[in-house]
């Protein structure tokens, strides 16, 4: 493997963590409300909102039902207005945190609803209020499978950058389209796999060790 | 203690409206042991969940203490909640907490500080006699162990009322005996007025003072505990009685074993 190569793979790598990594941080910090938004407006729930409910699952459905290349150039606009262009990693990161968020919240919501109700009575019972009951049992009763849901979550952010690569957003993505794919560089497109292979390995092997030490602290026979 | 007044609740299902409550009457005295009986289905669990309103009633009124439950607002039900201890079928622990974290979640709630919590806690686990499990899990946990750390999360904030919901149902008979021998002792300590809700003739003949049978949805007999087995009037309560001595010589015939 030439220099030329290493140099080229690792730039587009650590712009690929870099994507990955705020659009984690910004998806999470739209979807994770939103997430528990949906389960406690639930009807019966702490917070019960049926119709703030429903309007706000329609409005995700709908997100989620656009093609990801079609969500990020509709919301190409968007990135024009935050950061003043349409190109390059940081616009692409607008598209790719709003699109990802919907789906990092039905996540969120699908893990916190695995907590049993008659937790959230027990806690009712001795008067906590709602938001005692999200910080102090729902969000901790769903811990492992909130780690788990968001380890899925991030890999699937790790393909969704590589689909932005289609329009100019730089990491492994764009170089195996440009390089790998239009130059005819079989080669690189190869390298860009094994690189993306790795990561994703990497995401889901430290996401089920988290997971697996949680439950294990909890299970533990002494 | 608790009053209740022509409580009505009706559930509104598919497959029609289920009339689980009919005006019911029912006055508990502070200090009691108080049992009600019924078979599935009769609105027991719905009339114990009614008293702290997990279950809002369509009509009627409850009082507690000098406080009418069924008025209150949001906030002010919390504050009372606070002072009206649960405990359920299923525990209904939390298994992110251990043991100590478990019962001082009640405190927590109730705003208490670092300090008084672990005083307090350290206080109810030896009430309970699970000194030595306050770091565990519950998931490390025997059944009548989770159930001694349920009824140490109900009493953690000193309530005047502890309803229990089928506290025992889903314990072996042996456990169930040594969790009603804590709630006796509790009773008796505290002087803490105790509703227990069960389908188990058992559990009431040997804890409650008084007791009141339920069916469909109506109170079809009350009294003192003892008088209503030597002399029971309704037929759900005839049959609840003929039933349990049923059991109890079928084990005779098997020789004390079960088959």
């Amino acid at each position: 493997m030439s220099n030329d190569l290493v140099d080229m793979l690792s730039k587009a790598t650590v712009e690929t963590l870099y994507m990955v990594g705020l659009t984690t941080l910004i998806g999470l910090l739209i979807g994770f409300p939103l997430g528990v938004l949906l389960v406690v407006s639930d009807k019966g729930n702490i917070i019960s909102l049926p119709k703030l409910n429903k309007v706000l699952g329609s409005i995700i459905n709908v997100i989620r039902s656009l093609p990801e290349i079609i969500l990020i150039i509709i919301l190409l606009p968007l990135a024009r207005i935050i950061v003043g262009t349409t190109l390059g990693t940081n616009a692409a990161i607008v598209s790719l945190s709003i699109g990802s968020a919907p789906f990092l919240a039905r996540i969120i919501e699908n893990s916190l609803k695995e907590v049993t109700h008659g937790k959230i009575e027990a806690a009712l019972a001795v008067g906590a209020s709602p938001f005692q009951i999200i910080a102090k049992v729902l969000i901790p009763e769903a811990l492992p499978s909130l780690v788990r849901g968001i380890t899925i979550g991030i890999i699937s952010i790790v393909g969704f950058t590589a689909i932005a690569g289609a329009i100019g957003a730089g990491g492994l993505g764009s170089t195996a389209i440009r390089f790998g794919y239009q130059r005819f560089r079989t080669d690189i497109l190869f390298a860009t796999v094994v690189v993306l292979v790795i990561l994703v390995q990497l995401l889901q092997f430290t996401g089920d060790h988290i997971a697996k030490f949680i439950n294990k602290k909890r299970y533990k026979i002494e | 203690m608790i009053k209740i007044n022509n409580l009505s609740k009706t559930f509104n299902t598919p497959y029609g409206n289920i009339e689980v409550l009919k005006d019911i009457n029912l006055e508990i005295e502070k200090g009691d042991i108080f049992g009600i009986i019924g078979f599935s289905g009769a609105g027991k669990s719905t009339l114990v969940r009614c008293m702290n309103r997990l279950e809002e009633p369509d009509s009627g009124k409850i009082f507690i203490g000098n406080k009418e439950i069924t008025a209150l607002g949001k906030k002010e039900l919390r504050d009372a909640r606070k002072k009206i201890g649960m405990i359920f079928q299923q525990f209904n622990l939390f298994d992110s907490r251990t043991v100590f974290d478990n019962i001082s979640f009640s405190l927590e709630v109730a705003g208490y500080k670092k300090e008084k919590i672990k005083k307090r806690v350290d206080e109810i686990l030896e009430l309970v006699e699970l000194e030595d499990k306050r770091n565990a899990y519950p998931l490390q946990l025997s059944g009548g162990q989770k159930q001694r750390v349920g009824i140490a999360r109900a009493l953690a904030n000193n309530p005047d009322v502890l309803l229990s919901d089928e506290a025992t149902s889903a314990l072996d008979p042996q456990t169930t005996y040594s969790i009603l021998e804590l709630l006796k002792n509790i009773n008796k300590k505290l002087n803490l007025t105790i509703v227990l809700i069960t389908h188990e003739l058992d559990v009431l003949r040997y804890s409650s003072n008084n007791m009141a049978v339920l069916e469909q949805g109506r109170i079809v007999e009350r009294g003192a505990t003892e008088s209503l087995f030597l002399n029971p009037k309704s037929d759900t309560a005839k049959r609840f009685i003929s039933i349990t001595n049923d059991f109890q010589k079928a084990r005779g015939w098997s020789g004390g074993d079960i088959i």
